[in-house]
């Protein structure tokens, strides 16, 4: 176990390389419990959020889920999130552990007029990802989750606990994330794992989280983005919808999109047997031109991969780069992402 | 309790050394293969290439972490374990058998009394590992 953020989390049950298998071929059930989630309501909490937020929240209806970005002034990041329209004036928002503080110090700065609770401690939250997901919670839920579409929601039982049922997830895979309250969590997490082992649903560690998200090029905070990235660079640019109006980062973005940006965030795919990881530099022509953000092997594509950023004139898939490591450049070459395809239910 | 065969030498770092007609067969334990998870990736080093006792002469990689390995013994690397490139997973399948590393021919047959006995090694990893 590990901390993170004051939670004891498993990197890994059985093996990362296992677990991330189990995922893409049957499912499996990750406590994601340690992300944090933000209400917001009134009146005023529509045009709040489209002040704080990139993306078009006027642009969802109830039941509809929506990934966003909250920027500085600056535009640099200061958290990925997702938005939940519960009720024509209520919202949930949900955001990552380690930025939890910053956010809610962030919503309550730049906010105004709308009511915002901050409930990250009071919800629990499992995501059961894989192909035999929705089955396994179809069984256990009171409500038809095959009706549910891709990022769209619906309130509900499961295993006899109230949950909101979300079609979303960091895998690729098909899959729901089911919002609980966090005294009902390990009943939940329990009925799910023992509906799901004839299956071969399994429970799943942070280790694969990181590499299922990895193959689809999913944005971690901390490593890929972070306050000093703009949406623009690391391929965000649609969830920034500056004609909606005005919000926080609008006019940095719409500098850098003008300008172009500077550098970009890339895939890598290695050419030469070696490990890309966090803070490796990217060599072109024996100068630097970037660093590795994320990388590791990836177990469903067998390949050693990374993102990274590089500068704009190298961006382009095909373009041959070297990855240096341990004082030796590797060589790596820009590929299309994602670098596994995905398999979540669209339409 | 990890698997220590009693026929080994041990290095504090968790590598094995094996005595083979006059050189040495090195790996990685069953408590450190355990410990990393899923080895990823073996970087070794040439054959001729000399290695030194307590010296790093190469890495090993699981998802999650980048490890040095150490030569129990110095000498003259013989022998490398190619297959290690293709299928770094057979260091966590049999670290004592297929996922063997390096055949080195030692420089000073003095350092194998040196390195730790079976019993030694098993006590190191009660206390942790460290």
């Amino acid at each position: 176990m590990v901390p993170f953020g004051g939670w004891e989390m498993p990197v890994q049950y059985r093996g990362i390389v296992e677990e991330h298998r189990t995922v893409r071929a049957t499912g499996g059930c990750f406590d994601v419990s340690h992300m944090g989630e933000f209400e917001v309501e009134g009146p005023a909490a529509l045009s709040e959020l489209q002040r704080l937020t990139t993306n078009d929240v006027a642009a969802l209806e109830v039941g509809q889920v929506q990934y966003s970005l909250f920027c500085h002034p600056h535009g640099g990041l200061v958290d990925d999130l997702t938005v939940y329209r519960l009720a024509a004036d209520r919202f949930m928002v949900t955001v990552n552990a380690g930025n939890i503080d910053k956010d809610w110090t962030h919503v309550t700065t730049h906010g105004g007029g709308a009511r915002w609770r901050n409930v990250s401690e009071s919800t629990g939250l499992v995501a059961v990802q894989g192909p035999k997901a929705e089955a396994l919670v179809g069984r256990l839920a009171d409500v038809d989750v095959s009706r549910i579409g891709y990022y769209r929601f619906v309130q509900g039982k499961v295993a006899g606990v109230r949950t909101v049922i979300s079609r979303t997830g960091y895998t690729g895979e098909d899959g729901f994330e089911l919002y609980v309250g966090a005294d009902d969590t390990e009943r939940l997490w329990t009925a799910l794992l023992e509906a799901g082992r004839a299956d071969g649903v399994a429970p799943i560690g942070l280790g694969a989280r990181d590499t299922l998200r990895l193959e689809m090029r999913y944005a971690l905070y901390g490593n890929d983005i972070d306050d000093t990235t703009n949406p623009l660079e690391a391929g965000l640019g649609w969830v920034v919808k500056p004609a909606k109006g005005e919000f926080l980062g609008r006019e940095a973005i719409e500098r850098v999109r003008a300008a172009g940006p500077a550098r970009k965030l890339v895939g890598l795919e290695m050419t030469e047997r070696s490990v890309p990881r966090h803070g490796y530099p990217v060599v072109k022509d024996a100068t630097t031109t970037g660093i590795v953000t994320s990388g590791s092997y990836g177990p469903s594509v067998d390949r050693y991969i990374a993102l990274a950023y590089v500068g704009s004139a190298h961006a382009a898939v095909g373009t041959e780069l070297g990855v240096e490591i341990r004082g030796q450049v590797k060589g790596a070459r820009v590929v299309k992402t994602p670098f596994h395809p995905p398999h979540v239910k669209k339409g | 309790m990890a698997n220590v065969p009693p026929e080994l030498r041990y290095t504090r770092e968790h590598e094995w050394a094996r005595q083979e007609g006059g050189r040495v067969r090195v790996g990685i334990t069953a408590f450190a293969q355990e410990q990393l998870g899923d080895v990823v990736f073996v970087e070794l080093p040439k054959v001729g290439a000399r290695v030194r006792a307590h010296q790093t002469f190469g890495v090993v990689e699981s998802v999650k972490a980048v490890s040095d390995l150490f030569a129990p013994v110095s000498g003259e690397v013989v022998e490398v374990n190619a297959d290690l490139t293709q299928k770094p997973e057979t260091v966590n399948q049999d670290p004592y058998g297929h996922g063997w590393m390096l055949i080195v021919q030692p420089a000073d047959a003095g350092e194998w009394d040196q390195l730790l006995t079976a019993a030694q090694y098993e006590q190191l990893i009660a206390e942790g590992g460290h």
